[in-house]
């Protein structure tokens, strides 16, 4: 017991630590010149008010209303995406990969914790933590599981390990019941997690 | 190398725990340490390739105990020692105590940052034509570097099919290490679930790799 007691003190202590040994970096590298402050804030600011889950929700209800954009989005992502202008600038190398009945895709990086940035954000917690890098190559049902989410046994589980500077977004089915709606209508079914294949978009109706 | 940051197929890590409504960043320092890697990385100290070698490289009882950002953090700051932008001694002081060494591309300003929002290109011309083709049988080499790679264990010695083509990329192996960027052509290749975990395996799973053409043997 007492050595349970002794990892928590020690845990609380390292955190406080972190910060002052951050807060340390960033004053040597500031005093050196390396970095301006206001540029690192800049940087913070797009994270946490422009780049997230939204630009890739659009994408997806554009695909889900326009035939001819869907056909492009998959044939090339990033060209696709570039064609819209408002959505935050993907790089060269985005493919978009489409759930259908038959296929479930699910997106990983065992080595790391590569994601498409610029469609959802950065990455949760769990996308970067070792029980989904370890199992969503090996037992990707069971991961599912792990979010409530169950497919149909005989579907195929397709998982990408994004390896490389390629990044993968899963274009998920559109949500029955929503004939005629808009896209802006159809971007608010579209959850982070769906578009990395943890996950479906919401169901018209449900509470939220 | 053979590092725990190469997790595919490990046990014993328990459930994956989703957070409602998680934050963007859960403390403070977390956003500056992004921050620092970020416009360090728009400055030229580093290529993506070696910020990725230096986590791997930190002891595998501190990858496995430290949270995300406390890695970038760790991995910056001994790659800036390491290359020669900080000492250890002003890491200890707090300060800085050394003439600043030139960056490649200068600091990033503040002017800047929105340039830095768009992802790098990887893509380059490729000094050789391609040697397999989409729907190729290939064999995932059995090969240990001890240096960067990204080549996946989990995969190796295994047999795929070419799937897709990306042309040619910057090889992560030469970069990580500052050799150059030795372009090589990029492919995702797909395996059988059950080639890979044997034949408990899910009999529906398809996994795929981005894998480089050196990883690859014709099968």
């Amino acid at each position: 017991m007492s050595e349970h007691h002794h990892h928590h003190d020690h845990d609380h202590s390292e955190l406080s630590e972190t910060e002052l040994r951050v807060r340390a970096l960033e004053t040597i590298l500031t005093e050196k010149g390396y970095v301006e402050p206001a540029a690192l804030d800049a940087i913070i600011q797009a994270y946490e008010t422009r780049i997230g889950p939204h630009n890739g929700a659009r994408v997806v209800a554009k695909a889900w209303t326009d035939p001819a954009f869907k056909q492009a989005l998959l044939e090339d992502g990033s060209k696709a995406i570039g064609t819209l202008g408002h959505v935050s600038r993907v790089g060269d190398h985005l493919v978009v990969v489409e759930n259908t009945p038959q296929r479930h895709n699910m997106v990983v990086c065992t080595l790391c914790s590569c994601y498409p940035w610029e469609m959802l954000g950065l990455p949760p917690v769990w996308y970067k933590a070792a029980p989904y890098r370890s199992r969503a190559v090996k037992d990707p049902r069971g991961v599912l599981a792990d979010f409530g989410v169950q497919v149909a046994r005989d579907m195929e589980i397709r998982v990408w390990d994004s390896t490389a500077e390629t990044r993968f977004l899963v274009l998920p089915i559109r949500p029955d019941g929503t004939d005629g709606w808009s896209e802006e209508q159809l971007a608010e079914l579209v959850t982070r997690d769906s578009m990395i294949g943890t996950g479906f978009p919401k169901t018209p109706g449900a509470p939220s | 190398m053979n590092g725990v940051h190469d997790m595919g197929g490990m046990d014993g890590f328990g459930k994956v725990e989703p957070e409602p409504n998680e934050p963007v960043f859960h403390a403070e320092w977390e956003s500056r340490v992004l921050a620092m890697v970020r416009a360090m990385g728009a400055a030229g100290a580093f290529n993506i390739d070696t910020s990725r070698f230096y986590r791997e490289t930190l002891p595998p009882h501190v990858y496995l105990s430290s949270s995300y950002y406390k890695k970038w953090f760790l991995g910056l700051e001994e790659m800036l020692i390491e290359k020669g932008y900080l000492t250890r001694q002003e890491v200890a002081a707090g300060h800085a105590m050394q003439p600043a060494k030139a960056l490649k591309h200068g600091r990033l300003e503040r002017d800047n940052v929105e340039r830095t929002m768009v992802r790098g290109k990887f893509a380059r011309p490729a000094p050789a034509p391609e040697r397999f083709g989409i729907g190729d049988r290939v064999r995932a080499k059995n090969i240990h570097p001890a240096t960067h790679t990204r080549l996946p264990r989990y995969v190796r010695g295994h047999v795929g099919v070419v799937q897709l083509n990306h042309g040619c990329h910057v090889f992560p192996d030469s970069a990580a290490m500052e050799l150059g960027e030795n372009p090589q052509w990029l492919y995702t290749v797909v395996f059988e679930g059950r080639d890979l975990w044997g034949a408990d395996g899910d009999p529906t799973l398809k996994v795929s790799i981005d894998a480089f053409e050196p990883y690859l043997d014709p099968a």
